[in-house]
């Protein structure tokens, strides 16, 4: 008898927290059905109307590491062109110098992202081997690791192969941000959603390049489609031995290194 | 209570998965959309020659030709638009020019690089090169032909806007027989006051003294050399 009283006082618990449950939840999920209703549909097929159909490209980039004189021109259009916050730490794409001492004691450094450039490097002059730019962004992986954990979809995959994030879906919970083995995203600081490069998806869908390679005064970042035939990428992709950045994890980056040195992680 | 759930499922899933999801992929069809329509900043390089052919033509042959109008002037889809509504800063200063052609040893050989520091240092770049077409500059080999050492001394100083012939009137035959048609020279105190005495009326940046009380037994020359003068 005990027994079962135990028992129904349990189930009656259990209700009341199941419908608590259902209640608080849908409380929690309340604004973004709103903002979903009412913000979905107005800007629908913009991109079918701009005559681009995403099923025809694949993009990717590639850089010339020979060619990158470290201006920092690149990471400052960048912000300019997405309003990406001036201070250090968010970046969409920097550029990093690597030092190679004959120690072989390696040093890389980015000072701001390069945003104003580089200074010449002082007194270590004499024991440096080697010395170059390396223009950093995100590879667009092919099998992104940042798409894979995100626990509501906010980021995606586009038929043109280029992770997007959807800021009204992210939840700003930086597991992408974690998960990215290139360090390609961060959390923006107003938002709090998940931020990283887009290729200039707004730019590229409309015939102009992305911002970065509008600048670049060495033409050291090629951007353009990887599968036709007279783009200017493949043909850099011919001409070079290529590398891509962690090439072990699997990742299948679309942004590919010509000349790049193996210190290079 | 489970067919509860699963209505309930179904009714909250049709609200919260938006209409478009999964009509190009697993994602949010009007995302894309919204991240599309982001404001366009930089214009391209190909919109400038509507009103500037002059200086897209005069670039596109010269060293600058890969070099884009907006890396240097700024991001201007504003100005293209409507050139009254934004105004394009052009970057005269020499601290500018240095951002790619300082020399940094982990730039590629090659590229045309400078020391800044002994480059001369007190012009602004564009006094010599012109920045859309910035070929090293022919100089006219005049003074500084034959009197290398001074011109230089000169361009390190505070007296490098000061040409020559303002301080020596040089006959043309002096650059053809220099010894027998020789400059003149200044002779007096009051040359140097002309531009530097408490009354003179030159410019307010150019330092000023008491030429009855300054040095008045001496020649100028005497304590400050002209072609580096210097006030410790
Ligand atoms: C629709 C015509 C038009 C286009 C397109 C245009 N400009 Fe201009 N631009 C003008 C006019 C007109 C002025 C003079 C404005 C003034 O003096 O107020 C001007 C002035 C300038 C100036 C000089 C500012 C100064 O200090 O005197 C720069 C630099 C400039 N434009 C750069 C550009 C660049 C770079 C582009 C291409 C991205 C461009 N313009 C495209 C019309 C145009
Ligand atoms: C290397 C940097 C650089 C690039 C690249 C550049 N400019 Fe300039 N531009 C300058 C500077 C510096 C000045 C100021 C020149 C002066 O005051 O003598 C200037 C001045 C101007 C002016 C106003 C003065 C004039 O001569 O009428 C216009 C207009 C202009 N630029 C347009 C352009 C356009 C269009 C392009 C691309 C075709 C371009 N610039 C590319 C640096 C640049
Ligand atoms: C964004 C980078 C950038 C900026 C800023 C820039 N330049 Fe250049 N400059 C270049 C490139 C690229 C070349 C071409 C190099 C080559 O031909 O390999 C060049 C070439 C030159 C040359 C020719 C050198 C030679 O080979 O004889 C001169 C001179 C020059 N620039 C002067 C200037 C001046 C003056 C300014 C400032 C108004 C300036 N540059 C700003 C990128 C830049
Ligand atoms: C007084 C005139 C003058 C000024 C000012 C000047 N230059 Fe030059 N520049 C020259 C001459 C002359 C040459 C060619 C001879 C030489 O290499 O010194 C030259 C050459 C260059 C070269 C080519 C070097 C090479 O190795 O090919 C670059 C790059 C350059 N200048 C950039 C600049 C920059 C940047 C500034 C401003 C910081 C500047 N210049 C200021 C006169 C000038
Ligand atoms: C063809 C080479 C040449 C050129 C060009 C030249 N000079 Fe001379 N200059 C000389 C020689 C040689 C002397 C004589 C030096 C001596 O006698 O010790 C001289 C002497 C002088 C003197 C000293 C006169 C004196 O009484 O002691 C001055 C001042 C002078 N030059 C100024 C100039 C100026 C200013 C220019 C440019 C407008 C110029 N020179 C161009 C070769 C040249
Ligand atoms: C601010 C005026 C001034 C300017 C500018 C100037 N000089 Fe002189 N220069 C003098 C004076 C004063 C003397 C006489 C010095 C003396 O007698 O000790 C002199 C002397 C000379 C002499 C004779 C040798 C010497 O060193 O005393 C030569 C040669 C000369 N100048 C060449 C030049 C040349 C070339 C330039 C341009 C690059 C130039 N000067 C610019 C004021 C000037
Ligand atoms: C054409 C005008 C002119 C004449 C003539 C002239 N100067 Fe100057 N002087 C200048 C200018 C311009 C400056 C630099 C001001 C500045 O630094 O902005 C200057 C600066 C100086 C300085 C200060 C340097 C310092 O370290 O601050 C001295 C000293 C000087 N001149 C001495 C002389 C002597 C001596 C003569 C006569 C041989 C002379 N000047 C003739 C224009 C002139
Ligand atoms: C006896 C040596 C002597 C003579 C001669 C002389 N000066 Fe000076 N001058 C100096 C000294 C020392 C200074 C720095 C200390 C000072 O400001 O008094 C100086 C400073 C200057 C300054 C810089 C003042 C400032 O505020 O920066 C100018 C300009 C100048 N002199 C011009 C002249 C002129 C022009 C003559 C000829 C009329 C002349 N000097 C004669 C010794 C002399």
């Amino acid at each position: 008898m005990e027994k079962v009283n135990n028992q129904k006082s349990n189930d009656i618990k259990r209700r009341k927290f199941l419908k608590n449950l259902f209640l608080s939840l849908s409380g929690l999920f309340l604004p973004g059905i709103v903002s979903a209703a009412t913000k979905t549909g107005r800007l629908k097929d913009l991109i079918l109307s701009l005559g681009y159909d995403p099923k025809e490209h694949l993009w990717g980039m590639g850089i010339d590491i020979d060619k990158c004189i470290g201006c920092g021109r690149c990471v400052n259009a960048c912000k300019e062109e997405n309003g990406v916050p001036r201070d250090p730490f968010f970046f969409r794409t920097w550029v990093e110098r690597y030092r190679i001492y004959d120690n072989r004691e390696t040093l890389v450094d980015s000072p701001n992202g390069a945003i104003d450039g580089f200074k010449p490097s002082i007194n270590d002059e004499g024991n440096i081997i080697r010395s170059f730019f390396v223009p950093k962004l995100c590879n667009h992986c092919d099998n992104p690791p940042c798409v894979q954990v995100c626990p509501v979809g906010a980021t995606f995959k586009t038929d043109d192969g280029v992770i997007l994030v959807d800021s009204k879906y992210c939840i700003g919970c930086r597991y992408c941000i974690q998960a990215c083995p290139y360090g390609a995203r961060f959390l923006d600081p107003e938002t709090r959603t998940a931020e990283k490069c887009t290729f200039c998806y707004h730019r590229i869908t409309k015939e102009l390049s992305p911002a970065c390679v509008e600048v670049c005064p060495t033409q050291a970042r090629i951007f353009g489609e990887i599968k036709k035939k007279p783009s200017p990428l493949v043909r850099f992709m011919r001409q070079h031995v290529l590398g891509v950045l962690k090439p072990a994890l699997n990742t299948e980056p679309k942004v590919f290194y010509a000349n790049m040195d193996m210190e290079v992680r | 209570m489970l067919i509860f759930l699963v209505t309930a499922f179904i009714f909250m899933r049709s609200i919260l998965v938006p209409p478009d999801f999964g009509k190009y992929g697993h994602y949010r069809a009007s995302a894309i959309d919204e991240i599309i329509s982001q404001e366009i900043k930089y214009a391209g390089h190909t919109v400038c020659y509507d009103c500037h052919d002059d200086i897209v033509d005069l670039k596109k042959t010269g060293y600058h030709k890969n070099v884009a109008c907006e890396v240097c002037h700024g991001p201007a889809a504003l100005h293209t638009d409507d050139p009254g509504e934004l105004k394009l800063q052009a970057p005269r200063e020499r601290g500018y020019c240095p951002l790619c052609h300082e020399y940094i040893s982990s730039r590629p050989t090659g590229f045309p690089q400078i020391v800044s520091a002994s480059h001369n240092p007190m012009k602004p770049c564009i006094s010599c090169h012109e920045p859309h077409d910035p070929k090293p500059p022919q100089t006219p080999k005049e003074c500084d032909a034959c009197h290398a050492e001074i011109s230089r001394t000169k361009s390190l100083s505070h007296h490098v806007y000061v040409d020559c012939i303002e301080c020596h009137q040089t006959p043309n035959e002096h650059k053809i027989k220099p010894r027998e048609y020789l400059p003149s020279k200044p002779t007096t105190r009051e040359f140097c006051g002309n531009c530097h005495s408490k009354d003179s009326t030159t410019p307010e940046e150019i330092p000023k003294i008491d030429i009855n009380s300054h040095g008045e037994r001496y020649m100028c020359w005497q304590c400050h050399y002209p072609h580096l003068p210097e006030a410790q």
